[in-house]
């Protein structure tokens, strides 16, 4: 997403990029980002609080307004929970003391994963608002 | 409990491939300074537009796949959520699928507009599947013709929205 920011900057648009994963983050270096310390995908805020999620909507917004130095990250002050365990399994490879490990990818794919069956039922094949890029280049 | 550092994801994927005998992920390590554009007026003046790496598709499009899919959607930013759907192969989607907002904050950015705090919140929002492994593709697909995009919509500012 950064490599994105950086463009949308580049062409004269001014962007803020949330984060939940501050080295990498750190790595791409976009122009401005604020960083919420939760687990990965929950990016904008906790589910089913509109409340937080509309703050950290505002706090974005506002520390692109208030930004003036290229590559700033802002801490938001937010805690997803009262001790941080949950940090302890995420993406740890699994051992002997380890068997809980947090991995949540799921194996590659070239056809649509769809949510439901429904979805993809009623995918329109020709869908205009689906933008595909050619294999070559 | 004090609270404790950021985790170290780059270190942690390290280290799980190592564990899974796969080779070293390459991560974008920009160490230029950013491109920079300044606020050009106040936000309350402000077209703001949404770009999300979720895997969000609305209920009629095409799914994203799980074999580094560079595709992306346009999706009215007005949608109900109960017409979000989510699918990504490297994040729990637990809480994306009961509450699109966690990665399409569309109703924080509607409200901020219906309160008067940005100008409007663009029409058109975009997303992608994250995670693609070519960051050249990005750089010359992707991000130029989302760009494009949101320059054809006049959009003043854009909020991005990774996992």
């Amino acid at each position: 997403m950064g490599l994105i920011a950086r463009q949308l900057e580049e062409l004269g648009i001014a962007t803020v990029t949330l984060s939940s994963a501050r080295s990498i983050t750190q790595a791409v270096n976009p122009p401005r980002a604020i960083y919420l310390d939760y687990p990965l995908g929950q990016t904008a805020g906790r589910e089913n609080d509109s409340v937080e999620q509309k703050s950290v909507m505002q706090q974005a917004l506002i520390a692109l307004q208030e930004m003036t130095e290229p590559g700033t990250i802002t801490d938001l002050d937010l805690r997803w929970s009262l001790d941080d365990s949950w940090k302890d399994g995420v993406m740890r490879p699994k051992t002997t003391a380890n068997p809980e490990s947090a991995d949540d990818r799921l194996g590659r794919n070239p056809s649509p994963q769809y949510q439901t069956q429904e979805d993809e039922l009623i995918a329109d094949a020709n869908c205009p608002s689906c933008v595909f890029f050619s294999a070559a280049t | 409990m004090q609270k404790t550092k950021p985790i170290d994801y780059i270190e942690r994927t390290r280290a799980q491939y190592a564990a899974l005998n796969y080779p070293a992920y390459r991560w974008v390590e920009n160490l230029s300074a950013p491109p920079w554009t300044p606020l050009k007026k106040p936000l309350n003046q402000c077209k703001v537009a949404l770009i999300c790496s979720g895997g969000i598709y609305k209920k009629g499009q095409i799914a994203f796949h799980y074999e580094d899919d560079t595709s992306f959607r346009i999706i009215r930013s007005d949608t109900p959520k109960s017409d979000l759907r989510i699918t990504h192969f490297a994040y729990d989607m637990t809480a994306a699928r009961k509450d699109p907002n966690v990665v399409f904050p569309n109703e924080g950015l509607q409200a901020l507009a219906d309160e008067g705090a940005i100008g409007e919140f663009a029409q058109n929002a975009y997303t992608f599947m994250g995670g693609i492994y070519s960051s050249r593709k990005v750089s010359s697909q992707l991000a130029p013709e989302l760009a494009n995009r949101v320059i054809k919509d006049e959009v003043d500012v854009v909020v991005l929205v990774p996992v």
